[in-house]
């Protein structure tokens, strides 16, 4: 059967389509039809002439066999070193053979390949940093992704992402005024405790224009409320835009280029039309490197960067308590042995490893702090990343796959792990439901605003 | 026969290595595209060539990197196949008689104890190399065919020369069967993944633009390697 019902090579574009795919529980008739799902070989290797170039072509070839990149994928490691989880393995096992193949791969590879293009690989970059010829295989993974995406093997809840962001612009089904409800409905639900709380909607010249990740709005709106506070704290001139707001990616995740462009020009047009001297994204990782690290190269601009200047919710809270914008209470720092995860996608590959670590010299009480090992560009994803926390149908693989993070955060002997990244909060969430090792998680705005010092203006009425 | 074989054939051979890899050299550079590999090259030449130099430099550092620190064996069985299959070809002191012959000017030699010692060094590290191959279950399943091709094709010159140096047997027959193999080195260098005497150099060096313009260098971040 050449494309199905559900399982197909074209992209969700509408609301109904999007409907109907969520109405395929699980995706169980997706993936039946999936195994009957031809494969469009001139397609494939057409796009990969057009696009594998010097870079993944030199990679593919001058592979030296030598296995050093074992070591350091945790895939690799938690699945009891098994020879088959070596990244350079899993990449020449796959996009590897497609290329010598010029294509002509057949549907039973392609599912082989999807499975170890997202169970296998979370795109953490890790493995080039230990690859002598400097061989990145998470790059490597997320053009494949790509290959696959357009063939439509991949997996039920990215294909649905990717939609997602087609139709809403947002990862969820989140609406425009849906966005600027939830968050006044969480400003008016906090006015009390903060007088003069707000959240400026579209203002023009802003000093802050600040964007989050949909399920915050959907599932987590006590976000939107908290980072209202911290501005409002801070004497922040901010604002959010009505459209444009979401900073994530599931495209991204998905290898639906196409999507990641759209979705990522509807924040640049935002900035465009709201010329804010900066843009605060929340505290994801994903979201942060979509929008401000590989975004500008999907809109087309050369430079590589955004049209105003972005930076991650971690560096606006660094500079916040740093310059006394915000302050915090001594007696109220964290006194528990706390550790931080540090995110991939704007640790490793957006180099931020100093920020949070300079957050939490304000926040944690001292002597209290524990690294994790190895921890900053050097750590292993939190387990969850690349969109592995959210496929059901690899839900065991995800499981196995958060016991390095699981080990790392018991090595330090750490009762609260903060995460300033959704993806790992998700990650770290599951572990402790998963093995029940007794820690707490958190995102650092509670945190901080459960130690703030408040401005008078800012203190309730007695 | 050794009059064609140091004459047109080593000049065919030089010249095929040289130009076949400059030509690979530069189509790796203009292969490489700030859209689809998304990463500005051209807009931050600075950054990236301070990223790609400490990319090289880090790595070719013996324990220079947290890769090779970590793998200590690796490391030093790396170094010294690749000290001596570098050393020995370029600074031995008949191969340099030979070329100032031929050209008229010569580099500088090692005396003939650091060219045996070298020279061993790499046919037991090869060894190591080879071993390593066979034992580690993640380093069997990468392994083809292939890449013992390319091991031989390395040690050849340097088995051949040996026996040539210690005139076992027939030393005229070592001698030309040294040259082929050396010839046959240069020929395979463009055209296998012996190219990486070359593009290991321009691979890095990519990477290191990569974290030196967008993953963190425009940050201020120096990429720990």
């Amino acid at each position: 059967m050449p494309e199905g019902i559900f399982c197909n090579k074209k992209p969700i574009e509408t609301q109904e389509e999007l409907t109907a795919l969520l109405g395929d529980t699980s995706g169980t008739q997706y993936y039946k039809e999936m195994k009957e799902l031809d494969v469009d070989t001139k397609l494939l290797w057409t796009t990969i002439q057009n696009t594998c170039k010097s870079r993944i072509r030199t990679w593919l070839e001058i592979c030296a066999h030598c296995g050093m990149c074992a070591d350091s994928c945790f895939l690799y490691l938690v699945n009891d070193r098994d020879p088959k989880q070596v990244p350079a393995y899993k990449i020449q096992s796959t996009l590897g053979e497609i290329v010598k193949r010029k294509g002509n791969v057949d549907n039973e590879f392609m599912l082989m390949a999807m499975e170890t293009a997202w169970a296998k690989c979370t795109c953490c970059n890790r493995c080039g940093m230990y690859c002598p010829h400097g061989i990145d295989m998470g790059i490597m993974f997320g053009y494949l992704r790509g290959l696959l995406y357009q063939q439509g093997f991949v997996p039920w809840e990215l294909k649905i992402g990717a939609g997602m962001h087609r139709v809403y612009r947002a990862q969820m089904d989140v609406s425009e005024e849906e966005f600027v409800e939830t968050f006044q409905w969480m400003v008016e639900e906090n006015e009390e405790e903060y007088p003069g709380l707000t959240v400026p909607v579209d203002v023009e010249n802003a000093d802050i224009m600040y964007t989050v990740n949909a399920r915050e709005v959907k599932h987590y709106p006590e976000d939107l409320a908290e980072a209202a506070i911290l501005f409002h704290a801070a004497g922040e001139n901010w604002t959010i835009p009505s459209k444009g707001w979401e900073q994530t990616s599931l495209a991204m995740f998905a290898g639906d280029w196409a999507a990641c462009k759209m979705q990522v020009e509807n924040v640049y047009a935002a900035m465009e039309r709201l010329k804010p001297k900066r843009m605060v994204g929340t505290e994801c990782g994903h979201a942060h490197r979509a929008t401000v690290v590989e975004g500008p190269y999907w809109a087309g601009r050369q430079d590589g960067r955004p049209p105003v200047e972005c930076i991650h919710y971690i560096e606006w809270l660094a500079e916040a308590l740093r310059e006394g914008k915000l302050k915090i209470d001594p007696e109220r720092r964290i006194k528990v042995p706390v550790t931080l995860q540090d995110s991939c996608n704007y640790v490793r590959n957006h180099g931020l490893r100093e920020t949070a670590r300079e957050i939490l010299s304000y926040i944690v009480e001292p002597g209290y702090y524990r690294e994790m090992s190895p921890n900053r560009e050097h750590n292993f994803c939190c387990g969850g990343g690349g969109g592995f926390n959210g496929i059901g149908l690899f839900r065991p693989q995800r499981n196995k796959g958060l016991i390095t993070k699981r080990d790392q955060i018991i090595a330090t002997g750490a009762e609260l792990v903060i995460a300033p990244c959704h993806n790992c909060w998700d990650a770290i969430r599951d572990l402790e439901e998963e093995f029940e090792i007794g820690i707490k998680w958190s995102f650092l705005k509670p945190l901080v605003i459960s130690m703030l010092e408040l401005p008078d203006h800012m203190k309730p009425e007695e | 026969m050794y009059e064609f074989l140091t004459g047109f054939m080593f000049w065919l051979a030089l010249g095929v290595c040289l130009i076949g890899m400059a030509v690979r050299t530069i189509l790796y550079f203009k292969g490489l595209q700030w859209n689809l590999d998304r990463v500005a090259y051209k807009a931050y030449p600075v950054q990236g060539f301070k990223g790609a130099i400490r990319s090289i430099y880090k790595w070719i550092l013996p324990f220079g990197t947290h890769g090779w620190r970590k793998q200590p064996f690796m490391t030093v069985m790396f170094f010294s196949f690749h000290i001596g299959a570098v050393v020995v070809p370029l600074f031995l002191l008949a191969h340099n008689l030979f070329l100032k012959e031929q050209l008229g000017f010569s580099l500088i030699t090692i005396n003939g104890g650091v060219a045996d010692f070298l020279s061993w060094l790499v046919i037991i590290t090869l060894i190591f190399i080879i071993l390593r191959r066979l034992a580690l279950p993640e380093v069997r399943i990468l392994t083809n065919w292939y890449d013992y091709l390319i091991i031989l094709i390395s040690a050849a010159p340097f088995i051949t020369g040996l026996l040539a140096r210690y005139e076992v047997g027939n030393y005229s027959f070592w001698l030309l069967a040294h040259i082929i193999s050396g010839e046959l080195l240069l020929f395979a260098i463009p055209f296998t993944k012996l190219s990486h005497i070359f593009l290991f150099f321009a691979s890095r060096a990519q990477l290191g633009m990569d974290y030196g313009i967008k993953r963190g260098g425009l940050k201020g971040t120096v990429m720990d390697w």
